[in-house]
């Protein structure tokens, strides 16, 4: 790159600099060198434990009780998801984290996107209370309210039922929800909108047609994020179902045998629950980064 | 500033360039159409405040209330009335010399999992500056997977890497010459065990600090560093007076939330001590836990829960007044 640089710099300014250059670029290439090795060792650090999931779920399971393994595949094998299929019912759990998130998703968008359309498109007493209670929840630790929401449930005969887990789901994306789909929308034109009201729209048509599909890419990275969130809670999926509704995470959790725990078999279970979401989050990964910490930088 | 300024592009200038002395006022004249009156907005808002309030604002409530009640599996049944104690709860656990140890292990682990993953995080956004676009999309892939990775999951995998006879943790560490560590059983010891965990936490939660810095390093101006090179100033120099200064407010509110959520830590300890952490494991959120569901004071549970967010919200206040100042939530 530097190489094309160089003639046209050289042609400006004839002495010193075209000595000094190869020597420099010679130094910097082998500092980015240095630097690039530093790089690949964070990459194989960062990515071991992914990669030792995954080796371990396809290699053979006597390969795994190796006391000195192979840190290459050894073979491959699909045994493992076929043993972690039959140890414990997987579709089941699997299908009620399923209904769960979706369910939680498809109300926690409609309410939250509601609820973000007041926050950010009307101006009204109490608007700015509304939203640092709603930054506030955000931090309330969750595992702090698990005993109450325990009785509360109880109390509301909601205890080892789905909708009570998806109704306490809902409180925990809502914030969220709210507070990102407010950031999507306050970067839609206001004047979009007024626009649409001047050629004749309503207000709730100029939404529909103008702001809504605007707002479509946002909805649907709220939703995907909101989604792997109530996929992956544990505590109160944990707390607040009976064994026999057991949802996916508390079943990996669970993941024992007669004979203790199988490792290869339950690294199979953990990729096939790993795998859905670590490619669903690769979607939106980079919609949501800024998420939590928007506009920090700029202001 | 950003958000507002979006907002309302072009429209405003009058009052800004009067001084805008009180906060409030500013906002509500930069959103001059309240068509409608205020039934709109809060009829808009009723859903999502009903929910927050019966599931959320309720228990907070219900968990006060608990704190100061004797409130064990008779009442759980319902077959009898909850009594008042007053202050019992609390007098019983804060005389207790175990919550005391609780308290201080859980401080030692999450200030020692934050300053882990910040200057982690730090450091690998700085090196991912530096590296060849190769490397960096390696690195990305790397941190997005783990980043993605759920937590039940990554707590599964980081109990198979640190296996004590299988493990490949001990495996390689037995390839150094005159280390045999086959056989070691990492969670035999408190302090050991809850290294583990600590390493299992940042390596879920630096993904988020370095790619979050990453992007803050973007808007750190060329111009500014060359500036000072040319006064002067060395590597750390650039980075001490140019690149901190500029990143403060992101590194606040990175390392409030990591204080919040490390605070909050439970699947990590729980699940991969199988369900029941063993004394020299118990942190807040266990023992808070094991209080209440396996000695069934849910009394007691709910006064350390209590404590436990009263401690964080000195924490909570830093996080919600840099959100302020950065005028997020005009």
């Amino acid at each position: 790159m530097s190489a094309t640089a160089v003639p046209s710099k050289a042609a400006e300014r004839p002495a010193p600099r075209p000595a000094a250059r190869p020597g420099g670029s010679r130094r910097k290439r082998r500092t980015r060198a240095g630097w690039n090795v530093l790089g690949l060792l964070v990459f194989v650090v960062v990515g071991f434990p992914v990669y030792w999931m995954l080796n371990t779920a396809v290699k053979p399971a006597k390969d795994a009780i190796d006391p000195d393994p192979s840190l290459l595949p050894t073979g491959l094998t699909l045994s493992n998801f076929r043993r972690a299929l039959d140890i414990a019912d997987f579709w089941g759990p699997v299908g009620r984290s399923l209904v769960v998130s979706l369910s939680v998703v498809l109300i926690g968008i409609a309410v939250g996107m509601l609820a973000a359309l007041a926050i950010s498109r009307f101006a009204f007493r109490g608007r700015k209370v509304v939203i640092v209670a709603i930054l506030a929840v955000q931090m309330i630790p969750l595992v702090a309210m698990i005993i109450p929401v325990f009785l509360l449930l109880n109390d509301l005969g909601q205890y080892d039922k789905l909708s009570g887990l998806i109704l306490t789901y809902l409180t925990f994306i809502l914030p969220f929800t709210v507070w990102t789909l407010r950031g999507f929308i306050v970067n839609i034109p206001r004047e979009l909108e007024e626009a649409a009201m001047v050629d004749g729209c309503s207000r709730t048509g100029a939404f529909v047609r103008v702001v809504f599909p605007l707002l479509a890419p946002g909805l649907v990275a709220t939703s995907v994020y909101g989604f792997i969130q109530a996929w992956n809670e544990y505590l109160y999926a944990l707390m607040l179902m009976s064994q026999q509704k057991q949802t996916a995470t508390v079943w990996l959790a669970n993941f024992t045998t007669k004979h203790g725990t199988e490792y290869a078999p339950m690294m199979a279970g953990a990729t096939m629950m790993a795998i859905p979401i670590v490619v669903l989050f690769l979607l939106v990964q980079r919609k949501m980064a800024a998420g939590l910490t928007a506009g920090a930088v700029k202001g | 500033m950003s958000a507002a300024n979006t907002t309302t592009p072009a429209k405003v200038p009058p009052p800004r360039q009067a001084p805008p002395p009180p906060p409030d006022v500013p906002g509500r004249s930069r959103k001059p159409r309240a068509a409608g009156g205020a039934a709109v907005p809060w009829g808009l808002l009723a859903p999502c405040l009903l929910v927050l309030v019966v599931v959320l604002g309720y228990p907070l409530v219900r968990l006060v209330t608990l704190s100061f009640q004797k409130f064990g599996q008779s009442q759980l049944w319902g077959f009898q009335p909850a009594e008042n104690v007053g202050f019992d709860n609390f007098a019983t656990v804060l005389g207790d010399d175990e919550f005391w140890a609780v308290v201080v292990r859980t401080l030692v682990f999450a200030v020692g999992s934050v300053i882990f993953t910040m200057v982690a995080g730090m450091l690998i956004a700085l090196l991912l500056q530096r590296v060849s676009g190769w490397v960096k999309t390696l690195v990305n892939i790397a941190l997005v997977a783990s980043w993605g990775m759920p937590v039940i999951v990554a707590t599964t995998v980081f109990k198979w890497l640190f296996d004590s006879d299988y493990g490949v943790f001990n495996a390689l560490l037995s390839r150094l010459p005159g280390v045999d560590l086959i056989g070691h059983n990492w969670f035999a010891s408190g302090p050991q065990g809850l290294a583990v965990i600590m390493l299992l936490v940042v390596w879920g939660a630096v993904p988020f600090v370095v790619i979050t810095l990453g992007a803050g390093l973007t808007q750190v101006p060329k111009e500014m560093e060359e500036a000072a090179r040319l006064d002067g100033a060395g590597a750390w120099g650039v980075f001490r007076y140019v690149t901190l200064p500029i990143l403060k407010p992101i590194i606040v509110m990175l390392t409030t939330l990591s204080v919040i959520w490390d605070m909050g830590v439970f699947p990590q300890v729980f699940v991969m001590r199988n369900g029941h952490p063993e004394a020299e494991f118990q942190v807040l959120t266990t023992y808070s836990y094991d209080k209440a569901f396996v000695v069934n004071d849910y009394g007691q549970g709910s006064a350390i829960a209590l404590v436990t967010v009263v401690l964080l919200l000195g924490v909570v206040a830093v996080y919600m007044r840099q959100m302020l100042k950065i005028g997020e939530v005009e």
